[in-house]
């Protein structure tokens, strides 16, 4: 989709190091390095990817939900006449081979896209497929850090980071991170906040 | 749930039963009043019913009952009124309160956001006033909030004074008094609002639902036919029209001059904004300055093409509440004149222009063709429908409603994207970011710089391809984001950098 990052494919895919480490030596030097030049301006991709296994992960999220609606279809199928039967089969085959190329497709697409990065002074996240999505929430205004692994993601060992500011739409998300850095970058992230004085509104 | 007694003075610094007020004892007269206004409005219907065939039932019946629930009135209020009792200490409020459970409440005064005031008509013929102080928390619960029904209206000011005046000796002095009044030709925007067609449509629900409760439905819809059987068919529907346009105006400005009549906004020492209004039932809403984060100018279609304007406050701690008026809790001018909208903004905001007169700049052309494909789609959805509808069912009715809507839709749709297009804009004036927005609902928002908590920008696949893109300003204040729709992508970009620097800043590069 048009990504041309550079470098960097080794970061966010293991445990190696805290998040604070990384993100220390990723800090860009001041703001507005190319301001002053001629050529378009756009947001630099967020310096981490999500964990590897964050494919994995979506891919099975995405053949549980197609396998439950094509079996909601499927299941009463099989008690109805043979006329009915094959209106009721056609969307279900349609939704599992929709199910499967989505399966395909879109966690290698979420993959490329799903970047995250904290700055000194910053949490960036960039998400989304269809619909880009890059969000910065500077320390001083978070409120909340939380952690959440739902059941597929305790498989693959993986965690949820959510970042909530004052504004009731100001979240942001890093899904598919390892549970171990999740860990960290709460941590961090905890203690940087409450460092920062104020009432973040 | 505690003893009604001090146990929660954890500094020691105060005696335990020092302090304490009570609500007014006028209170039980008001919800006698209103017990009885109740009693009046389900007896007599009642007591009319049963009397057809017994009077003497409906006397029997209705009569203790009235008088049961009078007594009670006076009883349960009567104990309320003496488990009540509310205090102001130098760090917080204290209420207890409770009939056959008492309840304590304290709430931190530095936490209070907003003191209104409310008094119905009862309250304001008995003198006393509903204080309603609330924290604002997000989703809060009403632990909150504290409500004191009622106290004397003297009582009522003096705690809205003394818990919003903070004593910050750099707003003292400040004061610059009355902002705006209510200009009785104002009242002309009101049956301009949505309120007029959806107020028409309830009377005439209303009728038909009191009519089946009397069994009648059928003949009140014979009946209206009769009468308007003269008219033919067109002439029929006209008159239903018209007279639904005519109560749906009547009942618009009626609830407008309810809502509005006597209207002030003032600009209280202490850095508060005030706005006081209403015909029968009098409200108090204050707006702590330090709490605004921005205007929002609010032009609905229908009011805009008539040269008027509202302005709402942008400000943390304002949740809508259920309040019979929630979305007016935040309205700092109802519709009024352009130019009087304009510099109320200004003046709430203490700059020199309002957010109406900045320059803005406008967006690229390719945000007119998306809003145009959006039209045409939503005009086509229904046309299609039809059409569909017309082959399937092979009906000529059918055919004709497509022909009919394509062409009455198409040439709205399009009016609609070009306005929203040409109504795109964005900004910077002084210390606000400000952009427009909207064809049917135009908003002109002017938000404060350093109240931006945060930076989003969005780009979907065909935005991408055109060089677009969406920047959404987060807040903690208003509706929590406010957006600057299809701007240039680097322009955009440079725009909320300038805006709020330091926030993408860092993160842009130039390719």
């Amino acid at each position: 989709m048009g990504d041309s990052e550079s470098g960097d494919a080794d970061a966010g895919r293991g445990g190696t190091g805290t998040a604070h480490d990384r993100s220390q030596h990723r800090t860009e030097p001041g703001r507005g390095d190319g301001r002053d030049d001629t050529g378009v301006l756009r947001l630099r991709p967020p310096a981490h990817r999500v964990h590897r296994k964050a494919v994995a992960w979506w891919r099975t999220r995405i053949l549980l939900v197609a396998a439950a609606a094509v079996a909601v279809l499927v299941v009463p199928a099989a008690l109805l006449p043979d006329a009915a039967r094959f209106w009721v089969l056609v969307p279900a085959a349609v939704l599992a081979v929709a199910g499967v190329a989505a399966a395909v497709g879109m966690p290698m697409w979420w993959y490329r896209v799903h970047r995250w990065e904290v700055t000194g002074d910053a949490v960036y996240t960039r998400t989304g497929a269809l619909w880009q999505e890059w969000r910065v929430a500077p320390m001083s205004r978070i409120q909340t850090v939380d952690s959440e692994r739902g059941p597929l993601e305790q498989v693959f060992g993986l965690a949820t980071v959510t970042v909530t500011t004052a504004s009731a739409k100001g979240a942001l998300t890093i899904p598919g991170l390892d549970r171990d850095l999740a860990a960290d970058l709460v941590h961090e992230l905890t203690e940087t906040t409450q460092a920062t004085p104020g009432d973040a509104t | 749930m505690t003893t009604p007694d001090g146990e929660l003075d954890g500094e020691g610094t105060v005696e335990p039963d020092a302090g304490w007020r009570r609500l007014d004892p006028r209170t039980v007269r008001v919800s006698l009043l209103t017990v009885a206004g109740i009693c009046v409005a389900a007896g007599v219907p009642t007591g009319l019913g049963i009397a057809s065939s017994s009077l003497f039932w409906a006397l029997v019946t209705v009569l203790p009952a009235s008088a049961a629930a009078l007594a009670g009135t006076v009883v349960v209020e009567g104990v309320r009124l003496r488990r009540t009792r509310y205090r102001v200490l130098a760090d917080r409020v204290e209420l207890t309160k409770g009939v056959a459970v008492l309840t304590r409440r304290s709430v931190s005064r530095d936490r209070i956001r907003t003191v209104d005031l409310t008094a119905g008509p009862p309250s304001r013929f008995l003198g006393i006033v509903t204080v309603k102080i609330d924290t604002g928390e997000q989703g809060g619960s009403s632990a909150s909030s504290v409500t004191l029904f009622a106290v004397s209206r003297e009582e009522g000011e003096r705690l809205r004074a003394e818990l919003l005046d903070r004593g910050r000796p750099d707003s003292a002095g400040t004061a610059d008094g009355r902002i705006a009044t209510f200009d009785p030709r104002w009242a002309r925007y009101g049956p301009l609002s949505v309120l007029t067609p959806a107020l028409g449509a309830a009377a005439y629900g209303g009728v038909l639902q009191v009519a089946e409760w009397f069994g009648l439905r059928r003949g009140v819809i014979t009946g209206a036919i009769d009468l308007l059987g003269g008219f033919g068919l067109v002439g029929g529907i006209a008159m239903v029209v018209a007279v639904g346009l005519v109560i749906g105006v009547l009942g618009s400005l009626a609830v407008l001059v309810e809502m509005w009549w006597n209207f002030r906004l003032d600009r209280e020492p202490g850095g508060t904004l005030r706005v006081r209004r209403g015909l029968l039932t009098a409200r108090s809403i204050s707006i702590e300055e330090q709490r605004l984060r921005g205007v929002e100018l609010v032009e609905p279609l229908g009011v805009r093409l008539a040269g008027g304007a509202r302005v709402d406050a942008v400000a943390t701690g304002l949740r809508s509440q259920s309040d019979e008026d929630k979305g007016a809790r935040k309205t700092l001018l109802p519709a009024a004149p352009h130019g009087e909208a304009s510099r109320v903004a200004a003046a709430v905001l203490r700059e020199t222009a309002g957010p109406a007169s900045t320059v803005l700049t406008r967006h690229p052309v390719a945000a007119r063709g998306r809003r145009i494909r959006w039209a045409l789609a939503a005009a086509a959805a229904p046309v299609a429908v039809a059409a569909a509808c017309g082959w399937v069912f092979s009906s000529a009715l059918f055919g004709q409603l497509a022909w009919i809507g394509a062409v009455v839709g198409v040439p709205i749709a399009l009016a609609l994207a070009v306005d929203a297009y040409r109504n795109l804009g964005h900004g910077l004036s002084g210390d606000y970011l400000v952009a427009r927005r909207g064809s049917v609902r135009r908003s002109t928002v002017a938000l404060q710089r350093r109240g931006v908590i945060g930076l989003t920008a969005r780009q979907s696949l065909f935005q991408r391809r055109r060089g677009l893109l969406t920047i959404t300003a987060t807040t903690a204040a208003g509706s929590g984001a406010y957006s600057v729709p299809d701007v240039d992508a680097s322009e955009g970009l440079a725009f909320a950098d300038d805006a709020v620097p330091g926030l993408f800043g860092p993160l842009l590069e130039r390719v």
